[in-house]
């Protein structure tokens, strides 16, 4: 049972989601937020201000998903936000020690997997 | 004509007022656009409406305006007045007021449909080539529109009825709308995703701001304080009130709810409809169009999505549909005993209808032919449309280096000696 976290662009959200739903991963949870991954600085000008953005819009995936999901839910990821340019994210990986699906009160491998309805 | 030496203040007092409210439609068309696209693009699409104002007042001080009204040429006026050569005091000849006075009244027009056409490029036009569009677009359409209709050209020679600009604004800008459109292309997400509106509230200030400068579109353009102005003025609050309601019926009928978007659209489709008409019919005939107009533009609102062609703010349906609407019900309604110029067919005069009719089809067929025309010269020298990847940024950041909703986290400020070094390390202050 892992964690995987994704920080992808914005506007790769939708491809993102297409991807994963087309890989069959479901409970998906998203937040936006404000990063900074080594891509050039955007300037902006306001009146006199010059300023230099170090942080762009980013949005944070987190998808909690059994072992044997691992691999076909990074590449859903990688299929969803490559653009090829500098600033398309990271995906990280991490073990997740219980899980607990609220409703039904079932753990672990049984709260991450899909219902089938 | 020895009345026409006089000046009549009433008549001037008005039309400086109605002078600034036409300008302001302007900025409220930025929002009403602002509201309707995504908070990537929000400045952009405001700017291009703000650029008319700029670009299309000097075309018109140079040429536009002298194309438009100099003399009674067939297709277009002369250059006589260009650059306000002898525009100054005297009245403009068929009014009481100063050419001044007419000039810039005319010219708030032309910035107003300029700012129009934006519409159907947003999101992906870039801002330059926009300029350059836009300044020829208000001398090559606009004001050869404007001479067919009101200048003395042809249509109006032959008896065309127009009373603020059904042929120029409204049936000008939206068959541009059209043409631009198809030129520039679709959206790179358009019909992959969706697309929506990311503030209501700006396109309902907007709409409303719109519908309030219109008293002076329609209000001014009997170019007096008089009987015809009078007409306009009440036709403009009485038509887009039953187009609202009208498209609240709609809305019901297809959806079961009443939405915002469409009460705001429904102000413009209803302010545009009662602009060819507004000083030649009655006020229930007034009421009857601003009814009649909601149908069409609806159709087209709810057809065009579902096509390839990206006409992002439906200028086509709101504008050159709704005035295409105003043009030919002005050719069955007009009253001479309202109008005091002539009747239309209902009133026993067909010759009425047919020249609103004809003016349906060239002011239409010489927008659309025109802009895709110019548009395709201009890609010729430049792109006209932005990257992929700078589409999918936003059109605020790429082309103007700012933002609608920045929150300044994440910024550093750059002192003119430290603009253009290498970038400083990400590290807290």
């Amino acid at each position: 049972m892992k964690l995987v976290t994704a920080i992808v662009r914005p506007e790769k959200v939708n491809d993102v989601l297409e991807a994963l739903y087309r890989a069959e991963v479901r409970g998906v949870s998203m937040s936006r937020i404000q990063g900074h991954g080594g891509e050039l600085d955007r300037v902006e000008t306001y009146r006199g201000t010059t300023v230099k953005m170090e942080l762009a819009e980013k949005v944070r995936f987190e998808v909690a998903v059994s072992d044997d999901f691992v691999q076909r839910t990074i590449d859903a990821f990688c299929a969803g936000a490559r653009t090829g340019e500098v600033g398309d994210g990271k995906i990280f990986v991490s073990p997740l020690e219980r899980a607990i699906r609220i409703r039904t009160g079932e753990t672990d491998q049984g709260a991450v997997t899909p219902v089938k309805p | 004509m020895t009345a026409g030496r006089l000046i009549s203040a009433g008549d001037t007092a008005w039309m400086l007022a109605a002078t600034a409210l036409v300008l302001l439609m302007t900025p409220a068309l930025g929002l009403f656009y602002a509201g309707l696209v995504r908070s990537k693009n929000t400045l952009n699409t405001f700017m291009m409406s703000i650029a008319a104002l700029a670009v299309a007042t000097i075309t018109w001080a140079l040429v536009g305006y002298s194309l438009a009204f100099d003399g009674t040429g067939s297709l277009t006026g002369g250059l006589g007045n260009a650059l306000l050569k002898g525009v100054a005091f005297s009245p403009r000849a068929g009014t009481h007021i100063p050419q001044l006075v007419f000039f810039a009244f005319q010219a708030a027009f032309c910035i107003v449909t300029v700012a129009l056409v934006s519409g159907a490029v947003v999101e992906r036009m870039r801002f330059v080539p926009m300029l350059v569009f836009s300044a020829l677009w208000s001398v090559c359409v606009y004001a050869v529109l404007a001479h067919w209709a009101f200048g003395g050209g042809w249509l109006q020679a032959n008896g065309t009825l127009d009373f603020a600009g059904g042929v120029p604004v409204e049936m000008g800008s939206g068959f541009s709308a059209l043409a631009a459109a198809l030129v520039v292309g679709a959206r790179k997400d358009y019909g992959r995703q969706a697309l929506l509106p990311h503030n209501a509230v700006y396109v309902l200030l907007g709409a409303g701001l719109l519908w309030f400068g219109w008293f002076g579109f329609n209000g001014g353009s009997g170019f007096s304080a008089g009987r015809s102005s009078v007409l306009a003025f009440t036709n403009t609050l009485l038509a887009p009130a039953c187009t609202l309601f009208v498209w609240f019926l709609l809305d019901l009928i297809r959806e079961r709810r009443v939405t915002a978007i469409g009460a705001a659209t429904a102000i413009i489709v209803g302010c545009v409809g009662i602009t060819p008409a507004g000083g030649y019919i009655s006020p229930a005939w007034a009421m009857a169009l601003g009814a009649v107009a909601a149908l069409p533009s609806y159709a087209i609102i709810v057809w065009r999505p579902r096509t390839r062609v990206d006409e992002t703010l439906d200028v086509l349906a709101a504008h050159g549909t709704a005035g295409l609407v105003g043009i030919v019900f002005l050719g069955f309604v007009a009253q001479a005993s309202w109008n005091g110029v002539s009747d239309g067919f209902v009133y026993g005069n067909a010759h009425q209808l047919a020249w609103q009719a004809i003016a349906a089809l060239a002011g239409p067929a010489y927008a659309f032919a025109a802009t895709f025309l110019l548009l395709r010269l201009i890609a010729l020298f430049t792109p006209l449309r932005a990257s992929e990847h700078e589409e999918a940024l936003g059109m605020d950041v790429v082309q103007h280096g700012e933002e609608a909703y920045a929150t300044g986290e994440g910024a550093i400020l750059l002192s003119a000696e430290t603009l253009g070094e290498a970038p400083l390390p990400v590290t807290s202050a």
